[in-house]
């Protein structure tokens, strides 16, 4: 049986970014960086995906949307942290409706920082997220 | 000699039990091949539905509902009847109806949970079922009247392939089929890219071990559909046209790869008005000549 770091399908999710880095994360799936080399697919469905993707920080608004979609994600899942507002707020740490990065919300396991976070940086936080993913599975056995 | 057909019977169908979702996987794996090169991309390796689905069996079970599993196995369960059928030899109206009712059981999954996009999805479903049951019905009425037989073996044993007389039918089949392939400009109910306007239609609201069960299912289907395509070609009398029939396989299942990458998806009206307008009426056409002609 193959490893599950085989074919990580991830989601993408953006909770406020300015789009710097969203934008990061499509150009990944171009013919330049070609992610699908991997397995990697980019999935809509948070219930087929593997990995999440969070770009920009959390708000009042979308905090339940983030936990949701955490929520919906079968086991064993990873939470990659892009760009920096991702990881702590960035530059709207202090505005009024923002709460901070993503892991005021959900547990995240790998943070991409970067303003925005190069494409290089977002296939290399993945794929240190793989290592995550292949831990959680193994947890998983043993409590099974 | 019944004896012979029966053990050739016993063979098809173990051989298409454990073989066909090898080369339905592989099949799979080399359309996303192409894709990527059409693309201009590397790709993925050509294993990688067998990572997906073996990675998917690792998945936390989430199901919405008990009903769910039970509707998804009876999608796989007929879909594998379906190809039993075919790969013995026995009734092709038998293999539709089959495959008919499988994709009825999917539509069902999607329907028995409570979400708008997996009702979308289904209803979508049912709206390709539309388009494709009357070719599919078309195909078994033409192969009744080019050989005189509803049955696989009697159509293999017939003087010409049916090619011969249903040139139109066989083009009328290749035009509906991105439609069971899940392959673009009619893959409306759920396609079989991750890209998705309704999240993943049918299968959105189906994880980890119930999708690979629909992943396999639907391997055994692309490989009970090119073995339609097949019985178009192939005739026991000629060996030749046995491997002309094989060869004719993978160049149409490379075409839909090539319309797949070409083509945009349609709105669902314009599917039918297409697959009413011209393939009814080229399979209907081809029916009626057949039948005056022959």
């Amino acid at each position: 049986m193959a490893d599950i770091t085989k074919s990580p399908w991830i989601m993408h999710y953006d909770a406020s970014s300015c789009n710097g880095c969203d934008i990061e994360v499509l150009a990944c799936l171009t013919p330049l960086y070609d992610v699908e080399r991997f397995g990697i697919i980019n999935t809509g469905n948070p219930k087929h995906a593997d990995i999440l993707l969070i770009t920009g920080s959390v708000n009042t608004q979308n905090q339940e949307v983030v936990k949701q979609l955490y929520e919906q994600m079968p086991e064993p899942k990873v939470v990659v942290a892009i760009g920096i507002c991702a990881c702590n707020g960035g530059v709207f740490k202090e505005c009024y409706n923002v709460l901070g990065g993503v892991d005021k919300v959900i547990p995240v396991d790998v943070y991409v920082p970067g303003c925005a976070a190069r494409p290089q940086s977002i296939v290399d936080g993945v794929v240190k997220g793989l290592g995550v993913l292949k831990e959680k599975r193994e947890a998983m056995k043993k409590k099974a | 000699m019944a004896n012979m057909t029966f053990i050739w019977a016993v063979v098809g169908v173990v051989a298409y039990i454990i073989l066909a979702p090898f080369v339905g996987g592989l099949l799979a794996g080399f359309d996303r091949k192409f894709t990527a090169h059409m693309q201009g991309r590397k790709g993925p390796p050509v294993l990688q539905p067998f990572f997906d689905v073996s990675k998917l069996l690792k998945k936390e079970i989430t199901v919405v509902n008990k009903g769910q599993r039970f509707l998804v196995v009876c999608f796989l369960l007929f879909i594998v009847i379906t190809g039993c059928l075919f790969f013995a030899g026995l009734d092709l109206l038998m293999c539709f109806f089959a495959l008919t009712t499988a994709a009825i059981f999917l539509v069902l999954a999607a329907y028995s949970a409570h979400s708008a996009y997996s009702h979308m999805g289904a209803q979508r479903e049912l709206l390709q079922m539309l388009c494709y049951e009357p070719i599919i019905l078309l195909i078994a009425v033409g192969f009744y009247v080019a050989t005189d037989s509803f049955a696989v073996t009697g159509i293999l044993h017939g003087t010409v392939s049916p090619i011969v007389w249903l040139p139109l039918l066989f083009i009328a089949f290749v035009m509906i089929l991105p439609a069971k392939l899940g392959k673009s400009p009619f893959d409306i109910s759920t396609s079989h890219h991750a890209h998705q306007e309704i999240v993943k239609g049918v299968t959105t609201e189906l994880a980890g071990g119930n999708l690979a069960m629909v992943e396999i299912a639907h391997w055994y289907e692309d490989v009970f559909l090119l073995g339609v395509i097949f019985l178009f070609i192939a005739n026991m009398n000629h060996w030749w046209t046995i491997i002309l029939g094989v060869i004719v396989c993978l160049v149409v299942y490379f075409i839909q790869t090539l319309i797949d990458n070409t083509c945009a998806r349609v709105k669902w009206n314009e599917m039918l008005r297409f697959t009413w307008l011209v393939a009814i009426a080229l399979g209907v056409t081809n029916v009626i000549l057949v039948y005056y002609l022959r």
